[in-house]
């Protein structure tokens, strides 16, 4: 397995940088500020996070997004990671090991879907949904799709960056005129 | 008469445009054919009859969290059949008086008998996230402060903390502010859990110990108050260090105040630990084994309840709990005596950092002499026009902070309190999350509560301890 992944590496076009980029299950791995990050291909999302949970990762510390709409260019990802409007971000917790991962997924804005964790960690429930209802990042295979934070009547994910911040008007129950 | 028609006619082909355009720019409601505009709808958060839901989210409700046997789900199944006219969905809160805030359940009742379970959330939500995002990194603890309110200081560490690593200054900070926030961190644990004594002693009807719980809590937030200025959200923890040294004499004041603590403590185990009445309370009552916990992504008391020793002050140790000594309280059956026994128990071990902190307590400064983080001070600006520009600037403009992104995450008196930035060079960040461990601990609700009666639900939720300002945020 290993093996095959680094042959896979050496087989890489030599355009970048380290012609034998750290990977782990198959993402690149990279150190941001002395913490470990693994960026998976969306398609391999899964595979890699069986592969850290028979590692030991046992516990999903949390499950986040950002939206780069206005930081395009400037994030730091490794050569080969394609930068997409979201990014998932996981963090997950080896209890034994005391050991800790994060995972950077890139999310396209048109698709903007990803497979859901619940079957693996049943604690991304509210998480996920919280992420849906701020990203609008869709989860599949999660029991129950729903905002969480927002009302139901929601329009918009307001955590996105073109969802401006005033922009909703506020209706209060006994102002005059149409809504 | 064609005239008045045609004067009619006029006006009302010019008048009725502006409400049909008006409702073609309105949303469309819906599923709802006829919807009071007022109205709150919310009714895909609700919960639904069991053949509405698919059986995986059944199963959550119903509390089932690893996955079952083909006997287990069997059993489940035929518990449905023909029960339809027996089991009712009742509504708990939002503005239920034991529901620590705006926490609405809605239930499945079988008799007495709780079936399933479904929290709904989100009454508090103001958007903190995105409001961190518009406030620049000076003012962010302002921000984060008011999430977890009975366990502010932690929330103010956490962002500062994140912050200091984006900014590369984790080294350099200076002994006494790392202690003094360690201190102060400790001192407000106790206080959470004295609150949370209060709350699940009133949940229970014992309105002793909820007088008992929060005499003990005044007595620290008056400390507080001396050493911040605020009984709450103290905006006392700040990016670079601590807003002011600790108040003259605060030694002797914090040996009274745990003296004084001690033996409040001992008259709350004679009231409670050992009482028969609590016992038949709380033990046996909400059980979650070490297992389900981990899969629930549970931490904090609940998680050391149910058998796992799990503290991050120990396992990944931040400030200077490395250089302190204390032990990591672990229960064993994962009820709501233990849950109950395990911050009892930390209660006294802060008690015991908080004495190491009195007695090695380093000199020095109080926060890092870096000019790009930290304002002059005050009397500095009345005598030099630099400082003042400088203040002016560092309050007015805030600080740049490298681009980069960071996870830190502190041991809460709830569990892991996370913070995640980003940050795209400016002096706000770019992305504010907060992993709020009330929010994720919510979860464990229709576990904790399958089985179970409504009058124990009572008693569950609060030894759940969630804090809606946090799980809302």
């Amino acid at each position: 397995m290993t093996a095959e992944q680094v042959a896979d590496g050496d087989d890489a076009p030599a355009v970048a940088p380290d012609p034998d980029p750290e990977r782990r299950h198959g993402a690149l791995v990279t150190s941001s500020l002395g913490q470990v990050v693994l960026h998976p291909e969306r398609a391999s999302y899964l595979e890699v996070i069986d592969g850290l949970q028979a590692e030991g990762f046992n516990l999903c510390s949390d499950v986040t997004a950002a939206d780069y709409l206005t930081f395009a260019g400037g994030r730091l990802l490794p050569p080969g990671v394609v930068a997409e409007r979201f990014e998932l971000v996981v963090n997950l917790t080896a209890l034994r090991q005391r050991a800790r991962v994060r995972l950077r997924v890139q999310v396209p804005e048109d698709d903007a879907t990803m497979p859901s964790l619940f079957s693996r960690y049943p604690g991304t429930e509210a998480m996920e949904r919280e992420v849906f209802d701020m990203f609008g990042i869709t989860f599949d295979d999660h029991p129950d799709l729903t905002r969480i934070l927002l009302p139901e009547d929601w329009e918009g994910h307001p955590l996105r960056k073109d969802d401006g911040v005033g922009r909703i008007p506020v209706q209060f129950k006994d102002a005059p005129g149409a809504r | 008469m064609s005239a008045t028609h045609d004067t009619d006619a006029s006006p009302d082909s010019e008048l009725p445009d502006e409400p049909v355009v008006s409702d073609d720019d309105r949303p469309a409601p819906r599923d709802v054919t006829v919807m009071d505009p007022y109205a709150t709808f919310e009714g895909d958060q609700e919960m639904r009859p069991r053949d509405e839901i698919s059986a995986t989210e059944l199963l959550r409700q119903s509390g089932a969290v690893l996955r079952l046997s083909e006997a287990d789900a069997a059993r489940l199944a035929a518990e449905t059949a023909g029960t339809d006219d027996e089991t009712m969905i009742i509504n708990m809160g939002p503005q239920h008086p034991s529901t620590h805030g705006v926490l609405r359940l809605m239930l499945e009742l079988q008799g007495e008998t709780v079936l399933r379970t479904k929290p709904i959330v989100g009454y508090l939500h103001t958007g903190m996230e995105k409001t961190g995002e518009e406030l620049t990194f000076m003012q962010g603890t302002t921000n984060t402060t008011r999430m977890d309110y009975l366990s502010p200081l932690f929330n103010e560490t956490v962002f500062a903390l994140t912050v200091e690593r984006l900014l590369g200054i984790t080294e350099e900070m200076p002994p006494r502010a790392t202690w003094i926030r360690m201190l102060m961190c400790e001192l407000n644990r106790m206080s959470s859990h004295l609150t949370f004594f209060a709350t699940n002693g009133m949940d229970i009807a014992s309105t002793t110990s909820m007088i008992f719980g929060l005499r003990a809590r005044e007595a620290l937030l008056r400390f507080f108050e001396e050493a911040s200025g605020l009984r709450m959200n103290h905006n006392y923890i700040r990016v670079g260090g601590v807003a002011a040294d600790l108040p003259d004499g605060w030694q002797e004041t914090l040996t009274t105040l745990l003296a004084d603590l001690e033996l409040q403590l001992e008259d709350h185990d004679e009231l409670f630990s050992g009482q028969p009445i609590w016992h038949g309370r709380s033990q046996g009552v909400g059980v979650i084994g070490a297992e389900e916990a981990v899969a629930l992504s549970a931490t904090g008391p609940i998680l050391r309840a149910s058998g796992v020793p799990w503290d991050l002050r120990r396992d990944e140790p931040y400030l200077a709990y490395d250089q302190v000594d204390f032990d990591v309280i672990v229960g064993t059956h994962g009820d709501t005596f233990d849950r109950y026994a395990v911050r009892m128990n930390e209660i006294r071990e802060s008690m015991k950092i908080v004495r190491q902190c009195i007695e090695s307590m380093p000199t020095g400064d109080w926060r890092i002499q870096d000019k790009k983080v930290t304002p002059p001070p005050r009397a500095r600006i009345d005598e030099s026009m630099e400082a003042l520009i400088h203040h002016f600037k560092i309050f007015t403009e805030g600080f740049r902070v490298p681009e980069g992104e960071a996870y830190v995450a502190i041991e809460s008196p709830r569990g892991e309190l996370g913070c995640y930035l980003v940050s795209d060079g400016s002096a706000k960040p770019y992305r504010m999350h907060i992993r709020g461990p009330s929010f994720v601990n919510i979860q464990t609700l229709p576990h904790l509560m399958r089985g179970g009666l409504v009058a124990d639900a009572v008693a569950v939720i609060s030894s759940v301890d969630p804090v809606m300002g946090e799980v809302d945020r």
